[in-house]
């Protein structure tokens, strides 16, 4: 590729695609200039500013980690249907709609798209709008660094958007293997894209997991010791602690890969030294820790779930508590399952197999604990409650795939087939996706004011887990038929082709399901006036976040709660005291550093990609001077007053 | 709700048994073809059902339970403060370990026994193939029989395979699942794998590893023949035109897709070791 000083390796080529890329990138523009004209009408440009792109306020930063996770699930969601119907067409003689080339970044796509931007995105939008409120602390331990953390994931999240419109994707797949990912296979800037999206959003995942790990530990209110803490709090704390000890590890390894590809480095070369089954290690240690930084929040949603609506106690909390902290712990020691293939000796595959195998005990452990919590219950069947019991039957079934896959002489059977796609889908689908359908239910009346439309929902869940079994039962077989997964073509002889329509008529199931929650949200937006919850309290909770308004004023809670014992705000229910007098709050000023240092961020990833030096100059400058005006701004504090917060409590709850 | 959850299962244990039916059923896995791979497959089934004791209860007292406690059934017992039981946690917590424990000691003992680099103990000698994952096509070399193949690897049935295995192009995985596990192939590395075909038969070999562009493409004919045919091809190929030695390898590592079978007698023996060299010494063998 030629290289100028002015614009790098970006030349008009860059913005040649085939008609697929070109639809799917204009349409993204059409969406951009309907926004921008949407905003413009209405008058909402300062609104948009001043509420939202500068805000510190955990919940809002929590909803806007939201809305980019619904785009990314649509993505995702379109990714795979052009995958899965590539693989129903493209068989013997037919080549399909999409060249090989083309097909390989749709699914590097897909899987960058769904861990990194959808289910990162759900950690830290259920971190951000119930970490606080569940531990009655009125703000996170650094709002500041906070908002950094989203505008760091959103820069990512624009700078994957950017290669379908400019320049092209990875396709070495969602963790990228060297020798493949490296200069000499892939000289293109498709995997510049991925290592500098991933990078840009995992340091802002990074910052995110300091930031509620010091929440969790030093902002709980008065009297929740740890054992008093919500098991979602748990399972969030685990999780934290995890991003903490995995995400420096994606950072250095991508670092590595991308001087490779810069500078000419031999980390992972296969010549010069390098040695890409360290990048294989490296990710993976990585990589696992993230499977239960994705999982453990669901974990914690359905442990809510579930109390609230048997109307019961959690039943064995302190179980609850070792498991999550069992997995924390096993989690760390067996990356090399994914792995067993690349030739280690069989005391190694053994010992890792046995660790693996280790972590169904305690992940075991909480669906009996949460069938003991229904047991001698109430139990209402709403719908979060259905994402539920959908979780505990596709989970099971990916988790038994997961024993199956932990014993090393049987992975090297199924290592990389679709056996595997079906399992890790199983558990994202099945724990991941299903929990956070449950806890947008559950929440959903926490931040809005209003319930969502039950029959609807329903609806969405019966299509969803038809369309997830139709889409992924015919994976597993098609995995002990021998059929690898990544494939862009392969031979009628096989016999594979019946399998891979019967999933296609799934994805289209689980899509028409989407259809429906959309519509839900919709619809009971439309008529709130019929969904509205006067009390706030919905579901007769248990959990101190019920215990204030619904939707939560800015400080979260008038007066911060004093706690006595688990399920504290079930406990005062029936116990009415005095409200003692108003006290001034103290709240942090808005700002949009965190913004403009993103957006640095964001044209940095964007010249290193394309190699715009001067550029690469200008933006690490500018991204230097906005954290030196940050950090040398005084007064980053404001006082609420406790005029306010009365008028605000008692009625005018719209009060300026 | 329990009307809707029977139609969903109907419809989709129908569908998926229409979709084997049409497909008939040919699971390489689950009916393999060789002794590896059937030792892989009986571990697979006893693992499924020792998980099954823990599985099969858990299903029933999902349904059982959400079908005696749901809210609309006053009859069922309410204890709203009821929170733990010590026998009930050390039931669920004692089983499941120990299950693990006695999996655990299967792996452990399979894991030695199944490991891709033991040589099997068989009255026949084994044969010795080398294998080459290049951009986008596999080369096997046979040093004891001088001859070479692209695409096209045959054996004698009922006799042991050792597998040498590397890759001049990016991460592959060597593959035949009728006959057993794979193993990577890898740049600069050399892995090993030892595998043996009971009946005689034409089995599908792949690349598991996403290596590129004609990644899909990466497949080739194993076939298992009676000792004579396979002398008789042995034969044909030490006759054949093409020879295999540095410039002709020098042009077979070019990347190329869709490539058909190729047979070659050797000329230069050492190949296989040059291939894994030119990583450690770029400038002194690949690049003269």
């Amino acid at each position: 590729m030629t290289h100028n000083a002015l614009f790098g390796k970006l030349t008009r080529s860059a913005f040649e695609h085939g008609a697929i890329v070109m639809g799917a990138g204009i349409l993204m523009l059409l969406i951009a200039c309907a926004v921008i004209g949407f905003l413009t009408y209405t008058k909402r440009w300062k609104w948009l500013w001043k509420e939202w792109i500068s805000t510190l306020d955990p919940k809002k930063i929590g909803v806007m980690y939201l809305i980019v996770v619904i785009l990314m699930i649509f993505k995702g969601l379109i990714d795979a249907g052009m995958i899965r119907a590539q693989q129903a067409l493209a068989v013997g003689a037919a080549q399909g709609y999409l060249s090989a080339d083309h097909f390989q970044q749709i699914f590097t796509a897909h899987g960058t798209t769904m861990i990194f931007f959808v289910g990162m995105g759900i950690v830290f939008s259920v971190s951000n709008l119930l970490i606080p409120l569940q531990i009655g602390a009125r703000d996170v331990a650094f709002p500041f660094l906070n908002s950094l953390s989203f505008w760091l994931f959103a820069a990512g999240f624009l700078l994957l958007n950017a290669s379908l419109a400019i320049g092209d994707f990875s396709a070495c797949g969602w963790v990228g293997y060297p020798p493949l990912s490296e200069l000499e296979f892939s000289p293109g800037v498709g995997v510049d894209y991925w290592i500098w999206s991933v990078q840009i959003t995992g340091i802002g995942s990074l910052f995110g997991g300091l930031n509620f790990f010091a929440t969790i530990f030093k902002m709980r209110c008065p009297g929740m010791t740890f054992m008093k803490m919500p098991v979602f709090v748990w399972a969030m704390l685990a999780t934290m602690v995890l991003i903490l000890f995995a995400f420096p590890i994606l950072t250095a390894t991508l670092l590595m890969l991308s001087l490779d590809r810069l500078m000419d480095m031999h980390f992972f070369t296969a010549s010069g030294g390098g040695n890409p089954m360290m990048y294989v290690n490296l990710i993976w240690a990585w990589g696992h820790p993230e499977v239960y930084i994705l999982i453990l929040p669901a974990f914690g949603i359905f442990s809510e779930v579930v109390a609230t609506f048997s109307q019961k106690r959690l039943f064995g909390y302190v179980s609850m508590v070792w498991a999550i902290i069992f997995i924390t712990f096993l989690s760390f020691i067996v990356w090399l399952h994914h792995f067993f293939t690349m030739g280690a000796s069989a005391n190694v595959n053994a010992f890792f197999g046995a660790m693996t195998m280790l972590i169904a005990i305690p992940t075991g452990v909480k669906i009996f604990n949460w069938l003991f919590t229904m047991h001698h219950g109430r139990i209402h069947f709403t719908t979060p409650m259905l994402w539920f019991l959908g979780f505990v039957f596709i989970f099971t079934i990916g988790g038994m795939a997961g024993v199956l896959l932990s014993i090393a002489p049987f992975d090297f059977q199924v290592h990389n087939s679709l056996f595997l796609v079906a399992h890790f889908h199983s558990v994202i689908i099945g724990g991941v996706v299903f929990g956070f359908f449950a806890g947008f239910t559950y929440w959903f009346p926490k931040f809005t004011g209003f319930v969502l439309d039950e029959k609807l929902g329903k609806w969405a869940f019966w299509l969803w887990i038809t369309g997830f079994l139709l889409a992924f039962m015919p994976l597993y077989i098609l995995g002990l038929m021998g059929a690898t997964r990544r494939l862009s073509h392969y031979d009628a002889g096989t016999g594979w082709q019946p399998y891979f329509i019967v999933a296609s008529v799934g994805v289209i199931l689980i899509t028409i399901g989407v259809g429906f929650q959309v519509l839900q949200v919709f619809h009971s937006w439309r008529w709130r006036e019929k969904y509205r919850t006067d009390t706030g309290d919905p579901w007769n909770g248990r959990t101190l976040e019920w215990s204030t308004a619904s939707p939560p004023p800015l400080y979260n809670f008038a007066h911060v709660p004093e706690v006595h014992e688990r399920d504290a705000f079930w406990a005062s229910k029936h116990r009415r005291s005095p409200i003692p007098p108003y006290e001034d709050i103290v709240i942090p000023k808005d700002t949009p550093i965190g913004m403009i240092i993103a957006a640095w961020s964001f044209v940095l990833g964007f010249a290193i990609i394309w190699q715009i030096f001067w550029l690469v100059a200008v933006s690490m400058l500018g991204l230097i001077l906005s954290a030196i005006y940050r950090l040398s701004e005084k007064e980053t504090e404001y006082v609420f007053p406790a005029k306010q917060v009365f008028r605000i409590e008692h009625g005018d709850r719209y009060a300026p | 709700m329990w009307k809707r959850l029977c139609i969903t299962l109907i419809w989709v244990v129908v569908i998926v048994l229409a979709g084997v039916w049409v497909a008939g059923v040919d699971m390489s896995v689950i009916y393999p073809k060789g002794r590896i791979a059937i030792e892989q497959r009986d571990l697979f089934v006893l693992a499924t059902l020792l998980m099954l004791i823990v599985v099969i209860p858990v299903f029933l007292l999902t349904l059982i339970i959400s079908w005696r406690y749901r809210a609309n059934n006053p009859k069922a017992k309410y204890t709203p403060d009821h929170d733990h039981n010590i026998w009930a946690e050390v039931i669920w917590w004692g089983i499941p370990f120990i299950i693990i424990v006695i999996l655990g000691s299967v792996n452990w003992v399979a894991s030695y026994k199944l490991d891709p680099y033991k040589p099997l103990a068989h009255k026949t000698p084994p044969l010795k193939i080398q294998v080459v994952a290049l951009d986008w096509k596999w080369l096997f070399i046979y040093p004891e029989e001088k001859i070479a193949t692209v695409n096209f690897l045959q054996f004698p049935a009922d006799t042991p395979l050792d597998f040498e295995i590397t890759a001049d192009a990016p991460m592959n995985s060597f593959w035949i699942p009728e006959l057993g596990g794979q193993i990577f192939a890898m740049p600069g590395m050399r892995t090993e794998l030892h595998l043996i075909a009971d009946t005689e038969g034409e089995f599908r070999g792949v690349s598991a590893n996403l290596s590129g562009r004609g990644f899909s493409e990466m497949t080739f004919v194993a076939r298992a023949s009676s000792r004579g045919e396979y002398k008789k091809w042995v034969r044909r190929c030490q006759l054949s035109r093409k020879v295999l030695d540095t410039a002709a390898y020098e042009a077979l590592r070019k990347p190329s897709e869709n490539n058909l079978v190729q047979l070659f007698s050797l000329r230069d023996f050492h190949i296989f070791n040059h291939v894994i060299m030119h990583y450690m010494h770029p400038k002194e063998t690949h690049d003269a």
